[in-house]
């Protein structure tokens, strides 16, 4: 059976749950190795064994996590030389990408970003569906020349169990890589709230609420529900909020089963990353937002008498 | 300082996109094509960079390079009239379809032949939103890739920038030439002048071929590429949804709705 490698990603030794997807995507196509780059894949070992990974390729030098991306794509590329792997799944981040990217150019094959799922063709071939042009377009391709390469957009399959071995195979880098060095990393605060990404329920706000201040209202939604916080382009451009909040074509791509759009018009660049959620909930005092045209559920009012009463009303249930 | 920008033409995102039946590649006639958003941040720090290379004393140059069908010209004199110093425009019908793959491939020919100290490209382009190219680039032309920068300092040949990450951000730094890419975050684009939209008239604008640029006829278009389309399909648009105007109850109805969903 053919090998499919799947490059983990994982900070200090915890392996990240876009992996567990990527492992379970690569199920349907052979069997699953993962590609450990960096230190702590004895830690990682038990994670990836739970999804099925038949073994790890573990590269722990430091060099990977010391340089931008080259010195993971050779790895990538020495290891497809080196097994002829049916496809090659990375998590469709912005580092993920530009490693696939890499990846693409060194072994000549075609690459596909952003892709939603992958499944096999007639002949167990990878086809990769993708949702293009803000998701007004769904498309499906596959590749043509070299080693089929996937990004795939993290959340989007749920990681099953399978067992696997997980078998630890140390292999080194034959060709030095480096190139742009990190020389430091600087983590935003996140507080107690879920992962963006990776919420339920997400709150966003928009330029409605008026300022730092006003988007207080939008935390204390999101904390009543249980929810993570979210931000128009408007709000992280002004400061209101940080840009890592920040939802929409150059920010998060979210997909919860439920998002709510607070003081925010709904422009084509913020529904891009939003627009695949389950349910939409829409508070904006334009009856004529765009917002709306996506909205499962919509009041048209001012924000700053709707969630307060909304709060209220998440106050009087939680009583009860 | 050689500093090249690449700047694509893409179809308006506020227009209606569509893939054509045809061959599944992008109908870029009919939609109006601007520039790629992220590329006018690229080119405001090209701008930048040149400007302040030229406070001290050295040289420096900004060249505009897209590759795109004729109308793309359009988008190279707006580059240009913010205040690029000339244009090369690769041109040629054997273009067409082109992926990632082999427009990586064409761009780093042409790079090869004008030499640079530093390559600039947007954080992704709005419509294929694919964000691989700077990174292609960088392992063709085989320089550092200083990519996803928010913040970009220039001191002599060494380059730092801040590149964001997924929960915050790294300080990166590499010696020139580079290849950097930039997010919109990192400055706010100029409009074009009067002055500056009629000196652009007049700006170097050299049209190559693919024979001129020397690049493999087969390595590039449709049948260079190396992904395929095989099938798509508009999505239907979603359900139209309940709105309702607040009457003093909104937040009592938002409540019910999410009751009802079971969220509360
Ligand atoms: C290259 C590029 C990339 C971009 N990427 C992104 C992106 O990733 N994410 C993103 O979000 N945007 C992005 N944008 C920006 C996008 O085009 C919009 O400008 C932005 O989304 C607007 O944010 P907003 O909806 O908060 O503000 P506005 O469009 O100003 O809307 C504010 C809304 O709040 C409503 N409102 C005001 N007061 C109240 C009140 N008291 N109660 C209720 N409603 C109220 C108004 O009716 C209005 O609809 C991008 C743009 C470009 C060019
Ligand atoms: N045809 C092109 N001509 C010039 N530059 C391009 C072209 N396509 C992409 N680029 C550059 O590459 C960046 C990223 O594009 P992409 O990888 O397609 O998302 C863009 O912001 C441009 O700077």
């Amino acid at each position: 059976m053919a090998e499919i490698l799947v490059l983990a990603e994982h900070q200090d030794g915890e392996v990240k749950k876009v992996t567990g997807e990527l492992i379970t995507l690569a199920r349907r196509f052979g069997e699953p190795a993962v590609v450990w780059a960096g230190p702590g894949a004895e830690q990682g070992q038990q994670r990836c064994a739970e999804f099925g990974a038949a073994r790890i390729y573990a590269a722990e030098d430091a060099v990977f996590d010391d340089y931008v991306v080259a010195p993971t794509a050779e790895l990538l590329a020495e290891l497809v030389r080196a097994k002829a792997p049916a496809l090659v799944l990375i998590a469709g981040t912005g580092e993920g990408k530009e490693i696939a990217a890499r990846l693409a150019v060194k072994t000549d094959s075609g690459l596909l970003t952003d892709a939603v799922d992958v499944t096999p063709d007639q002949d167990g071939n990878p086809v990769a569906e993708q949702s293009i042009f803000g998701g007004s377009t769904v498309v499906h391709s596959r590749v043509k020349r070299g080693t089929p390469i996937v990004a795939m957009r993290p959340h989007s399959v749920t990681p099953e169990p399978a067992p696997g071995a997980a078998e630890l195979s140390p292999v080194s880098l034959a060709e030095t890589a480096d190139g742009a060095k990190v020389t430091g990393r600087v983590v935003a605060e996140r507080g107690e709230r879920p992962d963006l990404t990776e919420a339920t329920i997400v709150v966003s706000g928009g330029r409605g609420t008026g300022g730092a201040e006003g988007f207080g209202i939008i935390e204390r939604l999101a904390d009543a529900l249980g929810a993570a916080v979210g931000a128009s382009r408007a709000v992280t451009d002004a400061g209101w909020y940080p840009h890592q909040f920040q939802v929409g074509q150059t920010g998060k791509t979210v997909s919860p089963q439920l998002y709510m759009a607070i003081g925010i018009s709904g422009a084509i660049q913020h529904r891009a990353g939003m627009q695949t959620s389950k349910t939409i909930v829409a508070i904006n005092k334009d009856p004529e937002a765009p917002i709306f045209e996506l909205a499962d559920f919509g009041v048209v009012g001012d924000l700053f008498k709707v969630v307060p009463q909304l709060l209220d009303e998440i106050g009087k249930r939680k009583q009860l | 300082m050689n500093i090249v920008v690449c700047v694509k033409q893409v179809p308006d995102t506020a227009a209606e996109r569509k893939l054509k039946p045809s061959d599944s590649t992008l109908d870029r006639a009919s939609v109006d094509g601007l520039i790629n958003e992220l590329d006018e941040y690229a080119i405001e720090e090209g701008l930048r960079i040149a400007e302040a290379q030229r406070e001290t004393g050295t040289e420096a140059e900004v060249t505009i390079l897209s590759m795109g069908p004729e109308k793309a010209a359009e988008s190279i004199r707006k580059a240009l009239s913010m205040g690029a110093d000339q244009a090369v425009h690769l041109l040629d019908d054997g273009l067409a379809g082109s992926d990632a793959l082999s427009t990586s491939y064409a761009l780093a020919q042409v790079l090869k032949e004008t030499g640079f100290d530093l390559v600039i490209c947007g954080s992704e382009s709005t419509d294929a939103r694919m964000g691989v190219l700077a990174a292609m680039l960088a392992e063709r032309l085989g320089v550092p890739q200083v990519s996803l920068a928010s913040k970009v300092d220039i001191d002599g040949t060494a380059i730092r920038i801040r590149r964001v990450s997924d929960d915050g951000y790294h300080e990166v730094e590499a010696s020139l030439p580079a290849v950097i890419s930039v997010v919109e975050k990192i400055n706010e684009p100029r409009y074009p002048s009067f002055k500056g939209i009629m000196a652009a008239k007049k700006k170097p604008f050299r049209t190559l071929s693919l024979a001129d640029a020397g690049i493999d006829p087969a390595s590039v278009g449709l049948a260079g590429a190396g992904t395929e389309v095989v099938d798509f399909a508009e999505r239907p648009p979603r359900q139209a949804g309940v709105i309702v105007k607040d009457d003093g109850d909104g937040g009592v109805k938002v409540a019910e709705f999410l009751v009802a969903q079971k969220f509360i």
